[in-house]
């Protein structure tokens, strides 16, 4: 970078053609910066609920334990939807870096066809779990299980509506570098809803049928 | 006070019934009256002027960083009104009943009172105050032209000002929450606190603290990625060192806000058992919860405030800031062990005297580099050329309350010696000492100092004097007497006192207030005064004090995209750089600058959520139901807006800038 002018004196400001691809560029990684530092604060959401469930998991107060409700199998089942789903994820974005939108919006919906899957499987089991009486409101163990499991189930649902969105809108306008920019950052929120769900599979299902 | 029955409950209008308005409580009809009034009276006159549509087009609906900065700032002095009208009520009553009077506030509307005030003076003032102030100097500081995120920015203020709808609404409509500004559960759980105040504290802390969390990402982003070419990391200003770190705090711990009164919500309204007495449940756990968000948010109210009296203290002296790197590295020490010292808030919890001792360490290790700061300030006005202006004067009386009001949280943080002042008014004396004498001082100093650069005049000095020797007084007179009480071992949020002895100390408490209200009135005239005379007290330069940094190099106000030409840097103090070079303004060769489009979309999806909220408190499920689903659709409908930004034309900036090269000229010609 030049400094110095002819005049010998350093230069203070910048002309703009030199620099607006660059800012245009800046933009597209602010997204990604943002997004990811949006994905973190996300992190220590579900950081403190894995915290609270750590302190009360224990507190049956009388009620049932994880080895007595939970089936193993069927969470196996599911966990593999999960990540089956970010393969997917991953096939689409592939399909997307070669310009091929049809194979993007299929492998899209492939992707939202797990999404879908597992959770008809967690709304089967906390379905099954109210039904022999296994509610939130039995003990400070299932009150945090819920709640922990719960809002990752949520979140997943928001990542299946915005799926349907992004695929709506790669329709109407195909991969722009705003859609593509889309594509990214659901693919960072579908990924990291896989990350915690391989936290949860692993220490509140293995964990708890252990004991 | 009349029992409203809260367990009722209607499919149509929820809780709601026409016995929820408290008109049988003299004091607040009179409020309520006065507020119809003065409402009635404003919107009239918006109504009047014709003042509607300028107000939603160039303000309400508008993305630029600044004009939401200035909204920020009036939302918190608005507040700050409120949040004071409380403290006097407050004073009024200890006064009264400790020189053995009967009182004028029954223990019920009292316990409302102290919760509102300090939820709101550390949610809808402070907060606003020192975002506000971010948002309007850094991306100036930063030479860029607007943050990364200019419609987030817009959102997320509207989101703060939603919760601070609905904590005013609370004051008319139905009741507040009488558990504490923390709420800590199980006073805050359903069996305790069936009323609605509970969930108006939760709904607008929720909805207020998720504004504050995408407003922290923003401006992370913004400070990462948008600096001027060649303003390295360490070639920042001071203050934007301090907002960064004070917006990691923020998206480092609101989040676990927003869980923890989630788990809170979820006790009371699904009869979850997370932090009830039965079935499991452990209140602790919420205690620690909220104090691990608790805690850092101190210090995200403070740590701006030590970048703002930075760049006053070396502006007023003429010199550079004195040790800029250690500045630095005090600014993230600070920010890291702020996260490490949360129990320190309730060490008689039991933990034990391991676990205390750790905390009480970590604790007064903070002092350490915060003294490291006060040193800094202190070596940079030594052989200083100083220019004793108005923020010269908030910073001399920061400087020696903070030092005080730190020397007591010192003594705060030994474990023995807080089990005996624990809960006393020794704590409300530190933490007063803290706030007002560092963020309070802090903002008013800001104000001082950064209003010719968002008004394009300066305040009148007269009246910010008056306003500077009334805090200045009354804070002393307000709360050493309190010290003195808390060490006596008189308890916080007592609204009744058995005997007289202590009346003294609490009239002269009282007195120190109504310094305190002489305080902000002055401010107020201040502002009235400086309006009136605004010709008089121009600024045509754009740099009033003599400046060091880059928002002192575009005009007073600046344009609206900022700089007609991104800024180069090569020195931490860049302006003052240019200004020792010689450097002339550039004034041809202008080119397209690309901008944001203002939306009104912030505005109309946070009045959506602010209805939401009321449908929760309310239970009304169907109301809430549907406003969730439209909120959710008209967000979703935003994002097929792909038509969001625009050139500016070069002839514009060239007009703009002309006028500009006119106005320094004819500062130049008289003279």
């Amino acid at each position: 970078m030049s400094t110095e002018t002819a005049m010998g004196q350093p230069e203070f400001y910048v002309r703009q053609s030199a620099h607006d691809d660059e800012g245009e560029h800046h933009h597209e990684t602010g997204t990604m910066l943002g997004f990811w530092i949006y994905l973190m604060s996300d992190c220590l959401i579900f950081g403190t609920l894995f915290a609270t469930y750590a302190v009360l998991g224990r507190n049956f107060a009388a009620g049932p334990s994880p080895a007595d409700l939970f089936e193993l199998d069927m969470i196996l089942l599911s966990t593999f939807m999960l990540l089956f789903s970010s393969i997917t994820y991953g096939f689409s974005v592939l399909r997307m870096d070669k310009g091929d939108l049809k194979g993007t919006q299929i492998w899209l919906v492939v992707t939202g066809l797990f999404g879908l899957a597992f959770l008809g499987l967690e709304i089967h089991e906390f379905s099954h779990l109210w039904h022999i009486g296994a509610t939130p409101m039995a003990s400070a163990f299932l009150s945090s299980f819920y709640t922990l499991v719960g809002t990752h189930g949520l979140h997943v649902t928001v990542g299946c509506i915005w799926l349907v969105v992004l695929l709506v809108q790669l329709r109407i306008r195909g991969l722009t570098p705003e859609n593509k920019r889309r594509m990214m950052c659901l693919s960072m929120f579908w990924h990291f809803l896989d990350l915690i769900w391989i936290g949860v599979f692993s220490f509140v299902y293995l964990a708890g049928v252990l004991v | 006070m009349a029992a409203v029955d809260y367990s009722r409950w209607d499919p149509i209008v929820g809780k709601l019934g026409w016995d929820i308005f408290p008109f049988h409580e003299p004091v607040v009809l009179v409020t309520f009256i006065g507020v119809v009034i003065g409402g009635v009276a404003v919107l009239g006159a918006l109504t009047y002027f014709k003042l509607w549509g300028y107000l939603w087009k160039e303000w309400f609906t508008s993305i630029d960083h600044k004009k939401i900065g200035i909204m920020y700032m009036v939302l918190a002095l608005v507040m700050l009104v409120r949040g004071f009208a409380d403290a006097l009520l407050m004073r009024v009553q200890q006064a009264w009943t400790a020189t053995g009077g009967a009182g004028y506030l029954e223990p019920h509307h009292y316990d409302q009172i102290f919760t509102a005030h300090g939820m709101i003076m550390i949610f809808f003032v402070a907060m606003p105050f020192v975002t506000g102030l971010m948002n309007f100097v850094m991306p100036l500081q930063i030479g860029a032209r607007d943050v990364a995120f200019p419609f987030l920015n817009n959102f997320s203020f509207w989101l703060t000002t939603s919760g601070a709808v609905l904590v005013m609404m609370s004051l008319f409509i139905g009741e507040f929450s009488t558990a504490g500004w923390l709420a800590y559960p199980p006073l805050s759980g359903i069996q305790f606190s069936p009323s609605v105040g509970v969930d108006y504290y939760i709904w607008a802390l929720q909805i207020a603290g998720i504004g504050t969390t995408l407003s922290g990402i923003n401006l992370i982003v913004t400070i990462v990625k948008m600096r001027a070419p060649g303003m390295a990391y360490m070639k920042m200003p001071v203050f934007c060192w301090t907002a960064l770190c004070t917006n990691i705090l923020i998206v480092a711990t609101f989040p676990i806000l927003t869980a923890t009164l989630v788990l809170l919500t979820l006790d009371r309204y699904l009869g979850t058992h997370f932090f009830t007495n039965d079935l499991g449940g452990n209140p602790m756990m919420y205690v620690n919860l909220i104090w691990i968000w608790g805690h850092p948010e101190v210090y995200i109210l403070i740590l701006p405030i030590f970048g703002v009296f930075s760049e006053i203290v070396s502006t007023f002296s003429g010199k550079r800031l004195f040790g800029y790197t250690s500045m630095v590295y005090a600014t993230a020490v600070i920010t890291i062990l702020s996260y490490i010292v949360w129990l320190h808030h309730f060490f008689t919890m039991g933990a034990g005297a391991s676990v205390n001792s750790f905390f009480g360490i970590t604790t007064m290790v903070i002092s350490i580099p915060t003294g490291a700061k006060m040193f800094n300030w202190l070596f940079t006005i030594y052989k200083g050329r100083i220019k004793f202006e108005l923020p010269m004067y908030w910073t001399l009386g920061f400087m020696l309350t903070f030092v005080i009001g730190g020397m007591s949280g010192v003594m705060l943080a030994v474990p023995p010696a807080d089990y005996v002042l624990h809960n006393s008014l020794f704590l409300i004396a530190h933490f007063h000492n803290v706030i007002i004498g560092g963020v309070v001082f802090g903002v008013f100093a800001a104000m001082t100092y950064w209003f010719p650069k968002a008004f394009g005049f300066r305040l009148a000095p007269f009246w910010g004097k008056v306003s500077f020797w009334c805090w200045l007084i009354g804070f002393y007179l307000a709360f050493m007497p309190l010290y003195v009480l808390g060490l006596m071992g008189v308890t916080r949020r007592l609204s009744q006192f058995e005997g007289t002895a202590y009346s003294a100390y609490f009239v002269v408490a009282l007195i120190g207030a109504l310094f305190v209200a002489a305080g902000i009135a002055a401010f107020l005239i201040q502002i009235a005064v400086s309006i009136r005379n605004r010709e008089a007290l121009r600024d045509t330069t754009g740099d009033p004090w003599n400046g060091r940094t880059l928002e002192w190099s575009t005009s007073s106000p600046p344009p609206y995209y900022n700089f007609a030409f991104t800024p180069k840097v090569h020195q931490i103090d860049a302006w003052w750089q240019m200004k020792q070079a010689g450097y002339e303004r550039p004034l041809d060769n202008f080119e397209p600058i690309h901008m944001p489009r203002y939306t009104s979309t912030g505005i109309i999806l946070s009045g959506i959520i602010t209805v939401l909220g009321f449908a929760l408190i309310w239970h009304i499920w169907w109301l809430a139901a549907m406003t969730f689903v439209v909120a959710i659709a008209y967000g979703i409908d935003h994002t097929f807006n792909y038509d969001r930004e625009y050139y500016v034309q070069p002839d514009e900036v060239a007009g703009i800038e002309g006028e500009r090269t006119r106005l320094l000229a004819a500062e130049v010609a008289p003279k």
